[in-house]
């Protein structure tokens, strides 16, 4: 890292999150399993308070002063999220319930119109089961290919694949997650992308990964759908976003049928709402669409520079004390080209006594297939034991994962 | 003694590092696999029965996964050779769980019970009998077959 890369103070960040008062155990927590979801800062939590207590109703409809509150505050998040991703127009962004409604959004909203026999589905070996298996549903039912990229031995994708894959049929749509949520893989979106157009495909990028901790420019991505999710980024559960671009999602038939997302209902035909109200039927998740949005203002403030320079160096200090430990392997690949991810295997402990006894001691890991059940195929493992950090780690979180690991081999006797 | 040193006794761990009764077993009687998909374990149970047709005259498994459900399942052959079938396939899970003898959070718990899963479908699909509705649902979600 360069010394002019912009910092964050990790120590100061925490007093924003009162879990960190909290004892596990008789012990305060190390808290290593953001990627699967992060802690919530104060700013997000009593922000969406107050808007309860004196902004909210339903959006949209109502032409009372709280109505109004409310449709500006749900709109004002939009708008956050637009900018964030610099997306073109906030009729471009849509919000859902998770990243993984958002996939499925485009799955069956796109694919049932698209796909067909002799069309091609491209999709990865490590991709989340989240971009994995609305694809291969929807390639099953229309008759659609489904074919994988595969990865080397160090979790990168092997783009050498892709000309073989071209020959197998139609190619019409690429799905790849931007980072690994398993190996924190950051993934060649950009070369994927114009391959996937090179093809006449589209490309679906799965960002929940990624959002959280670089920087993301669908114009410059080329891509054509990008999803990610509130509740990895400080923001509330309950709250994703899809991001499409315009005349695809003008093209698109709609996904969930209701309230909201109609023009005009008569008893022999309906007509849509224009974007993006066509794909929000019902009353959305109001509160949690505006915490996202304070919680992408708490992260850019941070700076997601500032944040990929400090979990590179907290990646880095794990690494090279997990390499020094006898019989740990870790996977995927070298720190540079990962985010703040790093799993690992320890030899002859299956990951959830590793994860277990990590537990005693204050440590918080996630121990599992990480929804990547095909990537831990091609690892040849059924589980691995998962770190992860965020603004909020610190490196005697890594220190006291690292003592805790040695616990573990001292009680398993390896 | 700490919970932790407890959750890892010392009998669990000898018993995940020289399971007893380990290997398929050929021929067999009854048979059964299951697989916990939260952890990834999996175990497969093989059974002989003596001469009467009721007695477990020889159990053996096969799997892989966490300490709790290797040791468990190991633990479980012990308890259970030279008993009657019918006796086993409604044995409470609380005899097992006795016999580990340590604290287990409700995920844990699937880890324990799923060698006691599998015997008894293994036994109940041998004797042409209904598994209890108690273990039903675990049938799905411990993916009994």
């Amino acid at each position: 890292m360069a010394v002019t890369a912009p910092r964050l103070d990790a120590d100061r960040l925490r007093t924003d999150f009162a879990v960190f008062d909290e004892l596990v155990n008789g012990k305060p927590v190390a808290f290593l399993d953001s990627a699967a979801s992060t802690q919530k800062p104060r700013q997000v939590l009593d922000a969406m308070r107050e808007f309860y207590e004196h902004s909210y109703a339903n959006v949209h409809r109502g032409v009372y002063t709280l109505a109004e509150r409310a449709t500006a505050g749900y709109e004002g998040a939009r708008e956050k999220v637009r900018a964030f991703v610099n997306a073109p127009s906030n009729r471009e962004v849509i919000f859902t319930r998770s990243a993984t409604e958002a996939l499925n959004l485009i799955a069956y909203a796109w694919g049932f119109d698209n796909l067909g026999p002799g069309d091609v589905v491209v999709i990865t070996e490590l991709e989340h089961h989240a971009n994995f298996v609305p694809w291969q549903f929807m390639a099953k039912r229309t008759g659609a290919q489904f074919v994988n990229i595969p990865i080397d031995d160090l979790g990168e994708l092997q783009l050498d694949a892709l000309d073989g894959i071209a020959a197998r049929g139609n190619v019409k749509v690429v799905a790849n997650n931007l980072v690994s949520n398993t190996l924190g893989t950051i993934n060649p979106v950009e070369k994927l992308a114009e391959w996937a157009h090179a093809q006449g495909a589209i490309m679906v990028v799965d960002a929940a990964q990624a959002a959280p901790h670089m920087q993301i420019d669908v114009q410059a991505l080329g891509c054509d759908f990008l999803a990610f999710s509130s509740h990895k980024l400080c923001g509330p559960s309950g709250a994703g976003a899809l991001w499409g671009r315009r005349e695809l999602l003008e093209e698109m038939q709609p996904f969930n049928l209701g309230g909201e997302m109609i023009r005009s209902v008569a008893l022999d035909r309906t007509s849509w709402n224009e974007l993006p109200y066509k794909f929000e039927a019902g009353t959305p998740a109001i509160a949690e669409a505006y915490g996202f949005g304070v919680a992408l203002d708490y992260i850019s403030e941070i700076g997601l520079e500032a944040i990929a320079a400090h979990e590179h160096e907290l990646v880095v200090q794990a690494m090279d004390a997990l390499a020094e430990i006898p019989g740990i392997r870790v996977f995927g690949p070298p720190a540079d080209r990962r985010t703040g991810i790093v799993s690992f295997d320890v030899e002859n402990v299956h990951p959830h006594d590793v994860a277990q006894i990590l537990n005693w001691e204050g440590v918080a890991v996630r121990a599992g297939h990480h929804c990547t059940q095909p990537l831990m195929t091609r690892l040849g493992v059924a589980a691995t034991t998962r770190a992860s950090f965020y603004v909020y780690s610190i490196p005697e979180d890594v220190e006291r994962l690292i003592q805790g690991l040695k616990k573990v081999k001292e009680t398993f006797g390896v | 003694m700490s919970e932790l040193d407890q959750l890892y006794r010392e009998v669990i761990l000898d018993h995940y590092k020289n399971p007893r009764g380990h290997g398929a077993l050929e021929p067999h009687d009854a048979h059964a696999e299951g697989q916990n998909p939260l952890c990834g374990d999996e175990v497969s149970i093989f059974v002989r029965f003596a001469p009467d047709g009721e007695t477990i005259d020889e159990i053996s498994f096969e799997g892989r996964g966490c300490a709790i459900s290797q040791a468990a399942t190991s633990m479980l052959t012990e308890m259970v050779k030279g008993r009657k079938a019918a006796d086993v396939a409604v044995l409470p899970k609380e005899e097992l769980l006795e016999e580990i003898g340590i604290p287990l959070t409700p995920i844990r718990l699937k880890c324990a019970i799923l060698g006691l899963g599998v015997l008894k479908v293994a036994l109940h699909r041998a004797k042409g009998t209904p598994l209890p509705e108690e273990w039903q649902g675990l049938e799905h979600e411990l993916r009994l077959d």
